[in-house]
């Protein structure tokens, strides 16, 4: 579905980082360098943001997730926070009213792919190899290999790393970071970037709460300070406790997610329904 | 964090800019790093020298300018100074704070012929 390349690159790797367009000429191209021993050297002035190739398959992927009214959550977290567990449990309530895919990445294995399959739900696995982190590109291209889900919901779960991923926009509605606690209640001042990009935390394992030492409150205060704005749900993937909480989050944005498509449809209806009006007019 | 796939990005960058700009060898580039945008440049400055070798910006000297972060307070009403995510305002402490700039990782200038 890559709109913007049109390469026709699988899903499987990330060496491919594609850069398009933004070809102006910002003026100053004429500056003269004043480095001795190169000759003829000149000064380009750039302003080119190293994201922005990024971005731009970014925009594309939400442009057709907006077209299709599909509510697509990016989930991070470090490994073993219960991503995966947090995501099966989810899939196996949410297929039964909306249809449901899930995109898998790991540096390595298709472990997690078979745990959702097993769910019924389609999923597709990437495997990253060296790379960190998933990118807007290789989603484009995953997605290819998933059935159409419009009107539904499109789970990403993103490399367990609590640094590089916060870096990327996928084009997701939102990012929501996991945090189980056994990881310390301390994570989100260490990991500030990942908690500041997120919309919502899920802390994770509450079950487990009588057995280590983690503060709900620190935890809650950690959070906010990086990011005021974010949401909380405390969960356990084991027991169920909480998850409806979180259920009921995503159903309200696969709602809003379908009527921004049925507004964006009745609009274009609405304007065809003027053309035709016009022509009409002239006969 | 991901400065491979920084640098990557970076060259690349460099090969559209050479097509429009018409160039074929970098000799120097500008990098403008924000101090939000969570960049260790001496990473950068390491897989600088490894990810281009081999293309048009080979041997290519690197400057790297860093910007501090800056937020809006909102109880102040102002701009002021964020280093990093997490910090509280300088003047009254609160975390109420929207990025202003700082996040950003950009080129700003090149030499080439």
């Amino acid at each position: 579905m890559c709109g913007i390349c049109g390469c026709e690159q699988t899903a499987s790797g990330l060496g491919n980082y594609h850069t398009h367009g933004h070809d102006h000429d910002h003026g100053g191209a004429a500056e003269h360098s004043d480095t001795a021993g190169l000759s003829r050297t000149r000064i380009v002035q750039v302003e080119q943001d190293i994201m922005a190739a990024n971005q731009s398959h970014a925009d594309a992927n939400r442009a057709h997730f907006t077209e299709h009214g599909i509510f697509v959550v990016n989930l991070l977290s470090s490994p073993g926070s219960g991503k995966t567990s947090l995501l099966v449990e989810a899939v196996s309530v949410l297929k039964k009213r909306f249809p449901v895919s899930v995109i898998e990445g790991d540096q390595q294995t298709s472990l997690d792919t078979a745990r959702i399959s097993a769910t019924g739900v389609p999923a597709w696995q990437i495997n990253t190899g060296k790379a960190c982190h998933l990118d807007a590109h290789t989603i484009a291209h995953a997605i290819e290999h998933l059935p159409a889900i419009d009107g539904g919901i499109l789970f990403i779960e993103n490399v367990g790393n609590l640094v590089c991923p916060a870096g990327f926009d996928l084009g997701e509605a939102h990012k929501v970071v996991i945090l189980s606690v056994t990881e310390g209640d301390d994570k989100p001042l260490k990991y500030p970037n990942m908690f500041h990009a997120a919309d919502l935390m899920l802390l994770n394992k509450i079950d487990l709460l009588p057995y280590v030492r983690f503060d709900m409150n620190s935890a809650l205060e950690a959070a906010r300070q990086v990011n005021p704005t974010i949401g909380v749900f405390a969960v356990s993937a084991l027991t169920g406790d909480g998850l409806s909480a979180w259920l009921e989050w995503i159903i309200a944005g696969v709602d809003h997610a379908r009527e921004r498509r049925q507004m964006a449809l009745l609009a274009r209806r609405a304007a065809l329904q003027h053309e035709l009006d016009s022509i009409d007019l002239q006969f | 964090m991901h400065e491979i796939a920084l640098c990557e990005g970076l060259v690349q960058a460099l090969e559209e800019q050479a097509g429009s700009h018409g160039f074929r060898h970098v000799h120097r580039v500008w990098l403008e790093i924000g101090s939000l945008a969570s960049v260790e440049c001496d990473a950068i400055r390491f897989n600088f020298d490894i990810m281009t070798r081999g293309t048009i910006a080979d041997n290519a000297k690197l400057d790297i300018m860093e910007v501090n972060g800056t937020a809006w307070c909102l109880p102040c009403g102002m701009a002021v100074d964020l280093h990093r995510f997490g910090d509280s305002c300088p003047n009254c402490d609160s975390h109420q704070l929207q990025v202003l700039d700082g996040t950003q990782i950009k080129i700003k200038k090149l030499e080439v012929t």
